[in-house]
C-alpha cells in the first residue's frame, strides 16, 4: 500500500486513517456512479424523461466504503488473493497429477453423450464450449505463444463459417471437402492481413488486427449478394456420416443414417455425431500444437515473444516465422467457423462481433496464455458456467470485462493453469 | 462545388471532434506507452453525461441554452475525469512493470465493462436528444443546393482550436509539462530528480478524459442520438488520427483527426457510405506500414 501507512503508529489512528481512505473511495464511487446509474433516460411521449435510482448508488458506494474499509484494515489482503492464490495453489498441487487428469477429462468428454443426463441441450452446450476452446486453441498459437496480441481473430472464424457455407450451397461440395477448404481460405486470410502488418510493435499490431476484424464484419454486412448482407446465410448443409445424411426422410436414392444402420430416427444422432467430429478435430489441433512446439518452428515462435531483437541476432527470420504462427491459428480459427456454420445451420455478421474476439481472448487470458488445458479449463468456465445462470445472461459480458482486468492484476499469468517454460537454459530441455 | 463545400464543411466538424478524443490517446500513449483502449469509452460516457444533464436540466426548466451548455461541459468534464483517474488508478497502475500486453489486455477489460455498465444502468437504446443550440447560416446556393453552416460547427471548430492552443501550451511552458515530457523520457530518472510519476501520470488521463468529454458533448450536441456503443469505433478512428498525426504530438492528433474526418466524409460522399468505416482502418494500416511516426511524430528507436 501507499507510504503514508507504515507511517502510522497507533491503532486509532489506523482506524481513522482507513476510515478517511474508504471515505474517499465511497466518494469517488459517488461521482462515478452518480449520474449514469442514479439517472436513467426513458423514453417519454417522444421525448427523453428521467427515472431516479438513488438507491442503487448508496448501495454500491456502501459496499465499497465497506470493502475499502476491509482491505485497510488487513481483513484479508485484497478479495482476489483470498480467491486467487488457493486457485494458483490448486492448480500447483494438481500438476504432478495433470497427465492423469487430461486422460480422466479425455475419458469423459468421450463418454458424455452416452451419459444418462446427456440431453440435447447438453451436448448442445458442450459442442460450443468445444468450439470455443478450438477458437482459444488457434489463438493461443497466436497469443499465448507468438505473442502476438490479434484482436481481430474473430476474422477468421468468420472467413472459415463463410466460406464454409458458400463452398456448401454454391458449389455442393460435402461436409469433409468443405473443411480443409474453409480452413484454407482462413490461413489465406491470415497470411494476406499478415504480410503487410506484422512488422508493426505490440499495440500496434493489436489495433491493426481489430480493424481488419470489424473490415470483415463491414464488408459480410454491406456484400449482399454473396453472403446475403444483414440477413446472413440460411439452409447450410449439414455435416453427413461418409454421405449418409442425418435425416428422417432422405431424398430419393439416398440412405439416411438410420436406414443404413437399422436403427429409428433419431434427431439427436446427428448432434452426438458433430460432437464427436469437434472433438476428434480439437484433439488433432492439439496434438498438432503440441508437436510443433517442440520442432524448431514453434521454439521460434516462443523465442520472439521473448525477445525479437535477440531473435534477429540469432537469424531467426521474424516476419516468416511470425506469419506462420498467424497462419496457423488463423487455420484453426477457420475450422472452428466451419463447424460453427454446420452447427448452426445459419451464419449472420451478427456473430461475429469485436465481443466474439473479447470472449476468445478472455479465455486464453484466464487459462494462463500459452497453456492448453488452461484454455480447455476457463472454456468451461466462461461458456458452460454462464449456461447455468441464464437468468444472469445481461451481465456476463460486464463480469467477462471485469474478470480480465482482475486477472491482469492478481494473476497475469492465468488464473488455473499455470505453465513451464517448454525450455530453461540451465538443467536442459523441459517440454512438457 | 456546393456539395464539395459542404462535405469540407462536415468533415471538418466530425475531424474536429475525432482530434480532441485522439489528443486524449497521443498524451497517454507518450507517457506510458500504452493505449488507452478505454479511452473511446470515457468518450461514450461524456456524451451520456450530456444527455442526462440535459434532460435534468430541461426538467427543473432552465431555458438559457447558453447555462445549460455551461453546466453540461462542466459537469461531464468532471464525471468523466474522474472516470479517467479511477480506471487509471484501478486498472492500469497496478501494472506498471508487469508483462508488455498485460496493459493493453486490462484495458480492453475495461472497455468492455464499461460498454456493457452503461448499456445495462441506461438501455441498450439509442437516446435522442432534441437540438439544443439551433441556428445557422446559407453560405451560399448554387443550382438549388444550399451550403449550410450551423452555428454549433463553429463552435466546435473554436472550441477544438482553443483546446488544442491552451494544452499544447500547458505541455510546453507549465511545470505539470515538463514534468510530463520528463517522464514521458524516463520515468525512472524523472522520479529521481522529485517529480511524482504516479500523480503525472493520473494527471494525464484526467486532461485525456476532460478532452473526450468535450467531444461527448459536442457529437451530443452535433448529433442528437447517443448509445452505448459509440465509443467503440470513435476511439478507433480517433486512435487512426493519433497514429497518423504522429503519436505524442497534440497538433499532429488534431491535424490526424482533421484528415481522418475529411477522409471519410468524402468517402462516404462520392464512393459509398456503406464502406466510410473501411476508409479510417485502410488509412491507418498505410500510415503504419509506410510512416509508421506519422505525420508529425519523432522517429521511434526500440532498444533492448
Amino acid at each position: 500500500m501507499s507510504v503514508a501507512d507504515t507511517e502510522i503508529k497507533s491503532g486509532g489512528d489506523r482506524m481513522a486513517a482507513a476510515l478517511r481512505d474508504a471515505g474517499f473511495a465511497a466518494l469517488v464511487m459517488f461521482g462515478l456512479m452518480a449520474l449514469i446509474v442514479g439517472v436513467r433516460t426513458v423514453d417519454a411521449e417522444g421525448k427523453l424523461g428521467a427515472e431516479f435510482r438513488f438507491d442503487w448508488v448508496l448501495i454500491f458506494c456502501a459496499a465499497v466504503f465497506l470493502g475499502r474499509l476491509g482491505v485497510k484494515l488487513g481483513i484479508g489482503s485484497g478479495v482476489g488473493s483470498v480467491l486467487a492464490r488457493p486457485l494458483g495453489r490448486l492448480g500447483g498441487a494438481l500438476t504432478p497429477y495433470s497427465q492423469h487428469i487430461i486422460w480422466l477429462g479425455l475419458g469423459f468428454s468421450v463418454a458424455l453423450p452416452f451419459m444418462p443426463f446427456a440431453d440435447r441441450y447438453v451436448i448442445d452446450v458442450a459442442t460450443a464450449m468445444l468450439i470455443y476452446v478450438m477458437l482459444g486453441w488457434g489463438l493461443n498459437i497466436v497469443v499465448g505463444l507468438a505473442g502476438l496480441l490479434d484482436l481481430g481473430y474473430v476474422a477468421f472464424y468468420a472467413v472459415g463459417a463463410y466460406s464454409y457455407a458458400m463452398f456448401a450451397k454454391l458449389l455442393g461440395l460435402s461436409f469433409w471437402e468443405c473443411l480443409p477448404l474453409a480452413g484454407l481460405m482462413a490461413a489465406l486470410f491470415g497470411v494476406l492481413l499478415g504480410f503487410p502488418v506484422l512488422r508493426l510493435r505490440g499495440d500496434y499490431l493489436a489495433i491493426v488486427t481489430l480493424g481488419f476484424g470489424e473490415i470483415i464484419r463491414i464488408v459480410l454486412i454491406n456484400w449482399y449478394t454473396v453472403t446475403g448482407g444483414p440477413n446472413g446465410l440460411s439452409g447450410i448443409p449439414r455435416p453427413t456420416l461418409f454421405g449418409l445424411p442425418f435425416t428422417a426422410s432422405p431424398p430419393d436414392g439416398v440412405t439416411s443414417f438410420n436406414e443404413f444402420f437399422g436403427i429409428d430416427f433419431n434427431p439427436t444422432h446427428r448432434i452426438i455425431y458433430l460432437y464427436f467430429v469437434i472433438l476428434a478435430m480439437a484433439l488433432i489441433v492439439n496434438f498438432f500444437t503440441n508437436r510443433t512446439r517442440r520442432l524448431p518452428l514453434g521454439r521460434a515462435w516462443e523465442a520472439l515473444r521473448e525477445d525479437e531483437i535477440a531473435c534477429r541476432a540469432l537469424g531467426i527470420n521474424p516476419t516468416n516465422t511470425k506469419l506462420s504462427a498467424f497462419a496457423v491459428g488463423a487455420m484453426f480459427g477457420g475450422f472452428a467457423g466451419a463447424f460453427f456454420a454446420t452447427r448452426q445451420g445459419f451464419i449472420s455478421p451478427e456473430s461475429f462481433t469485436f465481443f466474439e474476439s473479447a470472449i476468445v481472448l478472455a479465455i486464453v487470458v484466464l487459462g494462463g496464455m500459452g497453456s492448453q488445458v488452461g484454455v480447455v479449463i476457463a472454456s468451461f468456465v466462461l461458456i458452460v458456467v454462464p449456461e447455468l445462470f441464464r437468468e444472469f445472461a445481461d451481465y456476463r459480458m460486464l463480469f467477462f470485462g471485469l474478470g480480465m482486468v482482475l486477472i491482469m492484476i492478481w494473476r497475469p499469468r492465468g488464473l488455473i493453469a499455470h505453465r513451464e517454460p517448454t525450455i530453461r537454459l540451465n538443467g536442459g530441455s523441459a517440454a512438457k | 462545388m456546393a456539395f464539395f463545400t459542404q462535405q469540407l464543411i462536415n468533415g471538418l466538424t466530425l475531424g474536429s471532434i475525432y482530434g480532441l478524443i485522439a489528443i486524449g490517446y497521443t498524451m497517454v500513449y507518450g507517457i506510458i506507452g500504452m493505449i488507452n483502449f478505454a479511452h473511446g469509452e470515457i468518450y461514450m460516457i461524456g456524451a451520456f453525461v450530456a444527455v442526462i444533464v440535459f434532460v435534468l436540466l430541461s426538467m427543473i426548466g432552465v431555458g438559457s441554452v447558453a447555462l445549460a451548455l455551461v453546466v453540461v461541459l462542466l459537469l461531464s468534464v468532471l464525471i468523466t475525469s474522474l472516470y479517467g483517474w479511477t480506471i487509471e488508478r484501478v486498472a492500469y497502475r497496478p501494472l506498471r512493470g508487469s508483462f508488455r500486453l498485460a496493459p493493453l489486455i486490462s484495458a480492453i477489460g475495461m472497455s468492455v465493462f464499461l460498454q456493457n455498465y452503461v448499456q445495462l444502468s441506461q438501455g441498450a437504446r439509442v437516446k435522442p436528444l432534441a437540438p439544443q443550440l439551433p441556428g445557422g447560416v446559407v453560405l451560399f446556393e448554387q443550382a438549388g443546393f444550399a451550403v449550410r453552416l450551423s452555428a454549433i460547427q463553429v463552435f466546435i471548430w473554436v472550441l477544438t482550436f482553443v483546446l488544442m492552443a491552451v494544452f499544447a501550451w500547458l505541455i510546453a511552458r507549465t511545470a505539470l509539462g515538463r514534468a510530463q515530457r520528463a517522464c514521458e523520457q524516463d520515468a525512472r530518472m524523472a522520479a529521481l530528480l522529485g517529480i511524482d510519476v504516479d500523480r503525472t501520470i493520473s494527471l494525464t488521463f484526467v486532461m485525456g478524459a476532460a478532452l473526450a468529454a468535450v467531444a461527448g458533448v459536442m457529437v451530443t450536441l452535433y448529433y442528437g442520438v447517443v448509445d452505448f456503443f459509440i465509443g467503440f469505433l470513435a476511439g478507433l478512428k480517433a486512435f487512426t488520427a493519433a497514429v497518423l498525426g504522429g503519436i505524442g504530438s497534440l497538433p499532429g492528433a488534431v491535424l490526424g483527426g482533421l484528415l481522418i474526418g475529411l477522409i471519410e466524409t468524402f468517402w462516404s460522399a462520392y464512393f459509398s457510405v456503406e464502406y466510410k468505416d473501411v476508409a479510417a482502418f485502410v488509412v491507418l494500416v498505410l500510415v503504419l506500414i509506410f510512416r509508421p511516426t506519422g505525420l508529425l511524430g519523432k522517429p521511434e528507436i526500440e532498444k533492448v
